[in-house]
């Protein structure tokens, strides 16, 4: 499978400010992800997942290493748009990423920066407020709309630019469960509909069970790479560097501690009710 | 109370007005300031009048929303009236007691004056009514366009107009917010003398200017992601284009002017 996204000996330093040192985020970090697929990234704060993601766009560009996206190196300026318009952010707060006080112009946004023909916008913008179930509401103002609604029509802006690989920087972590449910939806449906790559970048450990792959960000450095029932079992390393597994595997892995012995890879509810009934 | 606030506010609707090309509004909004500048007695402010109450019936603008609307004029209103009433000098004494003197020329002056601002708001009232935040920018950004030659940063003018309006009630609902939290913490924003009230806003006001450079930031983030690049190269999903209506809008605005112009030099 082709590769879309590939990090080589990253490396990357926020200037320290006045004397203080240099705050070092990676050393020497290697990743690839493949074209089509769902991957989360997880990690506790401070490790580096929204630095990560700020370089697959060129906002942050590495101090040392490469990431390339479809081939294109993002430290080439004059690849700049043509990287951005192949990946698309989406980031934490809704409010702070919608441009136009009307849905369907926020959307027409990225479309009219590319310099696509009037026609062809208003077919995209359409085309994409289907997508995410928001058609009904493209005339509506944002701020009217609740903030599973609002992230949806931000999720509308990006791909309305036909991005080949959608970066999600914790979407999920201003809303309330119902507009998580909606948003994890829209973006699980986007992967396996029109196979647009997806990062999800993510502190909620259900929402990264939902990925094909799942990478553990800590210190700067890759700690588990593999499909979520792979990582999750491995409860002891995620609680070493502060992270939970599922409330499912941590059931199990705590009766496990009581004298059971089940496999840890359920991460769904109903999965693990059976794993437990047929253990008895 | 912040609520309050009808900063540009829109009515949406589908009548001739609306469907009008934002620019045509724009141009016809200034040649009516023209023609009710030039208009200087009764018959010709009659005139603009009419025409005025016209394309308020075309537009089914509800009367009770542009009366509404005039409320927070009211004080400049009757400053205006005073001021011209009592301080214009004349031959025709109508009253006079202490060190006032009311004339003729005063009266019809202070008239004059006040329905002039009526009619100048009540016409701008009617085209914030009736065309949306965007297509207003979008229209001025056209009108201005060929300014860009002289370099004067059009686009970037009207981008900011744009985000500006977008993000008012997204500010306000952020102050009630502070508000909000401030009082909780024991703020008092209501007693007090005025310099004690304004005081009192210092803590509602910084946090609220520290959010809204994150917010600027943000945004200018979102925006660089979207492969906003300055208005070069930028194309619209809507057009403007103008139409029938739009030319008979124009016809209209040019028979008031020559109208008014020709009853003014007629004396009338």
């Amino acid at each position: 499978m082709a590769v879309a996204l590939s990090v080589e000996h990253l490396a990357y330093r926020y200037p320290g400010v006045e004397e203080k040192p240099d705050v070092v985020v990676f050393e020497d970090l290697n990743l690839t992800v493949e074209e089509g697929s769902f991957v989360a990234v997880l990690g506790g704060n401070g490790c580096g997942k929204s630095t990560l993601a700020k370089h697959f766009n060129s906002i942050l560009l590495p101090s040392g290493g490469k990431v390339y996206v479809c081939g294109l190196d993002t430290a080439d300026e004059e690849k700049l748009i043509s990287i951005r318009r192949r990946v698309g952010m989406v980031f934490q707060n809704p409010d702070n990423q919608i441009v136009a006080n009307v849905v369907e112009e926020d959307v027409a946004f990225g479309p009219e920066n590319l310099g696509v023909a009037s026609p062809m916008i208003r077919k995209r913008v359409d085309e994409a407020l289907q997508q995410v179930g928001m058609f009904e509401y493209r005339k509506h103002a944002p701020h009217l709309l609740s903030g599973g609604q609002k992230q949806r029509v931000a999720i509308a802006g990006v791909i309305a630019m036909e991005p080949k690989c959608i970066i999600l920087d914790e979407p999920t972590a201003m809303l309330d469960p119902r507009g998580r449910q909606e948003v994890m939806e829209t973006v699980l449906r986007l992967n396996k509909e029109k196979g647009i790559t997806v990062v999800l970048i993510t502190h909620h450990m259900d929402e990264a069970a939902q990925a094909q792959r799942v990478i553990v960000l800590h210190k700067g450095k890759v700690t588990a790479d593999g499909t979520p029932a792979e990582v999750f079992s491995q409860v002891e390393k995620l609680h070493e560097i502060g992270l939970a597994a599922p409330e499912t595997v941590e059931l199990c892995w705590e009766l496990n501690k009581q004298g059971f012995d089940l496999p840890l890879g359920q991460l769904t509810p109903e999965q693990c009710a059976k794993t437990i009934f047929e253990s008895l | 109370m912040l609520k309050d606030i009808t900063l540009g506010q829109y009515f949406p609707g589908e009548s001739v007005v609306h469907r009008l090309d934002p620019r045509t509004k724009l141009l016809f909004l200034i040649v009516y300031i023209v023609a009710l500048f030039t208009a200087s007695s009764w018959i010709s402010y009659g005139v603009v009048f009419l025409f005025l109450a016209t394309a308020i019936a075309i537009s089914r603008i509800p009367l009770k929303s542009i009366v509404r609307g005039m409320k927070p004029l009211m004080m400049i209103l009757i400053f205006t009236a005073i001021l011209n009433l009592f301080f214009t000098g004349g031959d025709t004494v109508l009253a006079k007691f202490w060190v006032i003197t009311i004339t003729k020329e005063g009266l019809f002056r202070a008239i004059f004056m006040v329905l002039r601002i009526l009619l100048l708001i009540t016409c701008t009232f009617l085209l914030t009514y009736t065309t949306s935040p965007i297509s207003l920018t979008d229209g001025l950004e056209s009108l201005l366009s060929p300014l860009k030659k002289i370099r004067v940063p059009v686009h970037e003018l009207a981008m900011m107009m744009c985000i500006a309006l977008r993000f008012v009630p997204t500010l306000i609902e952020e102050t009630d917010k502070i508000m909000c939290a401030q009082k909780a913490r024991g703020a008092d924003f209501e007693s007090g003398n005025i310099f004690h009230r304004v005081k009192a806003l210092v803590p509602i006001l910084v946090p609220l200017f520290i959010s809204s450079f994150r917010r600027a930031d943000e945004l200018a983030t979102a925006m660089e992601c979207r492969c906003y690049h300055g208005g070069e190269g930028r194309t619209k999903m809507k057009l403007l284009r103008y139409k029938r209506r739009d030319y008979l809008a124009f016809l209209a605005a040019i028979l008031l002017l020559t109208g008014v112009i020709v009853l003014v030099n007629f004396g009338l």
